[in-house]
């Protein structure tokens, strides 16, 4: 098992990469909407998907979450 | 669909890379010299590996039908010797005469020190005279933002061409100073640590694919030489055509190394041929 230090240290490069990642893709989709024009109501479906995923960052920047949050976060996408 | 990979560290990978590469229409590597990972104490040690980048890793490339071009510096991480640096630097002009050296690289920034700032300024210095490209390296993660500045700096204060150089390893928070001063730019693709394929093409999308270059680095640390085949799929999936692709993957490649005419491999276009298909 690792110490705290070890996780901190071993995990934060993988996990700067991942919210990187998560970070290009709200910036593509604010991209790709300037692009659009109108969207014919498309705009309201992934506006839903979209909140999930700002809640989901909620939950994951919690400092003391009441369950894990890998558990809150699977049954917030199980809600989509 | 022909690629080249302009910034590969052949050394480090396996023939098996090279065979990959190959089948999935690489046809040209060139290859920066490195840092081998531990400071190196002595100018013949550099001098046997700008040999071996130069004169037998193309052997091995040509065995899969790849052209294999190279570069000569010291590694920014080694610019606190600056003995060492100088005595290498008077190595360069020989290297300069070799059939596939195509310029001076990977010279950069690692903390952005005093030594650092003047082995870059060095090395740009002696290409500049010999007439020679210039790759640059910019320092990862916290140091990128800070170290590309600098690198900014340092150049702005010399008399250069700035199409010969090109700045490497830009990300979303560095690409827009040095397309605007008119430097070439490169995204570096790796696993976890540098751009990712997916933000590559978002820059593309953003910034346009003029003086734009696209690698995957690929050295003896956790790296991988197809998220360079990664990203033109990604490039691909978008809806951007073959000859847009082209265009990034290929010919830009050829229009910035091809600044140097040992570079000979000319941009490309395709066409459909006008045949009929008759069942």
């Amino acid at each position: 098992m690792l110490a705290p230090s070890q996780v901190a240290e071993n995990y934060f490069l993988e996990s700067r990469h991942q919210l990187l990642e998560i970070a290009a893709y709200l910036d593509r989709y604010d991209a790709a909407v300037a692009r659009s024009g109108d969207r014919n109501g498309q705009a309201a479906a992934d506006e839903k998907k979209l909140a999930v995923i700002r809640r989901a960052l909620q939950i994951v920047a919690e400092q003391k979450p009441a369950q894990e949050r890998t558990v809150a976060l699977l049954e917030l996408f199980a809600t989509v | 669909m022909q690629i080249i990979q302009p910034h590969y560290h052949a050394i480090a990978r396996t023939a098996q890379d090279y065979e990959r590469m190959a089948m999935s229409g690489v046809v040209a590597v060139a290859e920066p010299a490195f840092w081998a990972g531990f400071d190196r104490k002595y100018p013949e040690t550099f001098i046997d590996y700008f040999r071996q980048i130069s004169e037998f890793e193309p052997t091995r490339a040509a065995q899969y039908g790849i052209r294999h071009f190279s570069w000569v510096a010291v590694n920014p991480k080694e610019a606190e010797n600056p003995t060492l640096t100088r005595e290498v630097l008077k190595h360069f002009p020989e290297f300069f005469a070799k059939p596939t050296v195509l310029g001076v690289g990977e010279t950069g920034l690692h903390k952005s020190t005093k030594n650092e700032c003047e082995s870059l300024e060095a090395h740009v210095d002696i290409a500049m005279k010999h007439g020679q490209l210039v790759l640059i390296h910019t320092p990862h993660l916290a140091d990128k933002a800070h170290g590309t500045k600098r690198v900014l700096e340092v150049l702005a204060g010399m008399n250069i061409d700035r199409e010969r150089v090109w700045i490497d390893h830009v990300e979303e928070q560095t690409i827009r100073p040095c397309l605007d001063a008119g430097y070439w730019v490169g995204f570096t693709l790796y696993p976890i640590t540098k751009c990712s394929p997916k933000r590559a093409v978002d820059m593309l999308e953003k910034y346009g694919t003029e003086r734009i270059l696209v690698n995957s680095s690929a050295d003896w640390g956790p790296s991988d030489p197809f998220t360079l085949q990664e990203c033109i799929l990604e490039y691909r999936r978008r809806g951007h055509s073959l000859q847009e692709a082209i265009e990034v993957f290929h010919n830009n490649p050829c229009r910035f190394l091809g600044q140097n005419p040992k570079f000979d491999i000319q941009p490309i276009r395709v066409e459909p041929v006008g045949e009929r298909i008759t069942a």
